[in-house]
């Protein structure tokens, strides 16, 4: 039986984590296949038929699904489940979601977020905030996973040229309707896929003190974080928190500015290739997964930082 | 209205883990429980419905062995009317628990159901999702605000974009986010008016549902210890080692 990887995509592009989950899938079996759901979403559809990994594409459209409602996503993979051994999706805010509405309904036991692919029925996946990895095994004849998409490197994205199947679309499901998305823009790197994070916790003290950090974020041309202490104080949006409940990030280099490294916060950052921590408090927790600490007050220190770097400039672009 | 708010007993969020020599989990013993914490959100908003005058009743239900009780009593104490505890030995799967509490909607017949968005010990994030699943309900899930229009909820979630509105019909789930409100501390009088408020005691088993595990847990360990980094005295220092040695900017 195949694999069927769930692709996340905005209907103009696939998203950029559908190319690691389509790695982790194929990790699962070797007859991958990618199903496209939404409204007018026939260029990802062609972009997910490139994938070289990718055998087959199914692409479903209709007027409903073009906003991602998991209650109407839901019955056009169990249609289709009986041909599958796997369901995969990312274990982001759309996968998170809708695979567990897809799980019960075939009456299997969801496995999230995992972070290895051991052999077809058994994954590496962390648990209590990444303080634990545990090593578990799916005894449900049909899998449903989801996968952290920071563990699986992207798939080649070109070269392939998989058929596209165009499935009738199913019912619509009348109790939810969407009615609208605040989508943050932003020409920085997304926090997700970043190469440099600059994240801020309740040292900053004030929304408008976060501009220090964008000023550390710009020069670096690096993502925005934020601790949970920061969103709950309302100095920034929750699409920047980065922890257990938020997103996880795995960047070369990580800055934690006046985050005190709380274990949910640590839980989203603490696989960064390097973390760098400024906090004036030195027995603060985040030093402790800090491959450098900078024991001083961030508001003398975050300048400092950018002087520094304006006396280098050689930044990485 | 009637809300039925499921509450998990998690180890507090506050205490280091530590797994167990064996590898079969962590340590449990002698350590600090409390409310998961996006299901005290869970609870708090179901009161504050309550004292808007826009529900009548609100039920907490928790799934665990007898010492669950605690969490029940805890959410009575902030203001539920009436506990449920379904005694199970041991853990649960996401599916089981979902299962459970479908059965408790069919007695209970709430018109909404809130839990937390994602338990902090086994981080599934997929009961809520299950149980509408199971129950053929809209589903909200990561809230951070709920407004109660007529028959309806509109429901503002945390999503990876930023966030998102979508409009349900009740009866639905709706799965709580950290910061979907402020969760209130239990008077003292309250904690005893607590102690008086009933709590109906299940046992799992004679709900006639399937909860065996469909997942072996074949090891529990801790996860690869970073190596130690250093303290720099300044940030040219820290600047000349993020480009010399580290080589990252």
């Amino acid at each position: 039986m195949s694999v069927l990887l769930i692709a996340e995509h905005n209907n103009q592009d696939l998203k950029p984590f559908t190319l690691n989950a389509v790695t982790a899938a194929a990790q699962m079996g070797e007859d991958l296949h990618a199903i496209i759901i939404g409204q007018n979403c026939g260029d990802s559809a062609k972009k997910l038929s490139e994938l070289p990994l990718v055998k087959k594409v199914i692409q479903v459209e209709a007027a409903h699904y073009e906003n991602f409602v998991a209650e109407n996503f839901a019955p056009v993979i169990i249609k289709l489940a009986e041909r599958y051994s796997h369901i995969v999706c990312s274990a982001n805010t759309f996968g998170k979601n809708l695979m567990p509405r897809i799980a019960a309904s075939l009456d299997t036991s969801q496995v999230s977020d995992i972070i290895k692919v051991i052999s077809p029925d058994t994954f590496l996946r962390p648990i209590y905030a990444g303080n634990a990895f545990a090593t578990v095994k799916s005894k449900d004849a049909k899998k449903c996973v989801t996968i952290r998409p920071t563990s699986f490197d992207p798939c080649e994205s070109s070269g392939g040229s998989a058929s596209i199947e165009k499935v009738e679309p199913g019912e619509e499901f009348n109790n939810t309707k969407f009615v609208k998305r605040e989508e943050i823009k932003s020409d920085r790197p997304e926090l997700g896929t970043a190469r440099v994070v600059v994240s801020g916790g309740r040292g900053m003290q004030s929304g408008d003190n976060f501009k220090l950090i964008t000023s550390l974020a710009d020069k670096l041309n690096a993502a925005i974080g934020a601790s949970r202490a920061a969103v709950d104080a309302g100095y920034i949006g929750n699409d920047h928190q980065v922890g257990q409940t938020g997103k996880v990030v795995v960047p070369d280099l990580y800055i934690a500015v006046g985050i005190s490294g709380a274990i949910q916060h640590l839980a989203g950052m603490k696989e960064s290739k390097v973390i760098v921590a400024i906090n004036k408090d030195g027995e603060a927790p985040i030093f402790s997964v800090a491959d450098y600490g900078l024991e001083a007050d961030l508001f003398e220190a975050v300048p400092q930082f950018l002087d520094e770097l304006n006396k280098l400039n050689t930044i990485q672009k | 209205m009637k809300i039925l708010v499921a509450v998990k007993r998690v180890i507090d969020y506050n205490v280091q883990i530590r797994v167990k020599e064996d590898k079969t989990g962590v340590v449990t013993d002698n350590v600090k429980m409390s409310t998961n914490p996006p299901d005290d959100n869970a609870i708090e908003e179901a009161v504050k419905i309550k004292e808007a005058g826009k529900a009548t009743e609100v039920i907490a239900v928790s799934v665990g062995e007898e010492k669950a009780q605690e969490t029940v009593r805890k959410a009575l104490a902030v203001g539920a009317d009436k506990g449920i505890l379904i005694k199970t030995d041991g853990v649960l799967e996401p599916l089981a628990v979902s299962k459970l509490l479908q059965k408790i909607v069919e007695k209970e017949k709430p018109d909404l159901v809130f839990m937390g968005k994602q338990a902090i010990d086994d981080d599934c994030n997929q009961t809520g999702q299950m149980l509408s699943a199971l129950l053929n309900w809209p589903q909200a899930t990561f809230a951070s605000k709920i407004e109660i229009k007529d028959k309806k909820l509109e429901v503002t979630r945390e999503i990876d974009e930023g966030l998102e509105t979508i409009e349900i019909g009740i009866p639905a789930i709706v799965t709580c986010d950290l910061r979907l409100n402020e969760p209130r501390y239990a008077s003292l009088p309250n904690i005893m008016k607590a102690k008086k408020k009933p709590i109906d005691q299940i046992n799992a088993s004679d709900l006639g549902v399937d909860t065996s595990p469909r997942i072996e847990h074949i090891k529990i360990e801790e996860p690869p210890k970073r190596k130690a980094g250093i303290k720099v005295s300044s940030v040219a220092e820290l600047v000349q080692k993020l480009k010399n040695e580290a080589k990252v900017i």
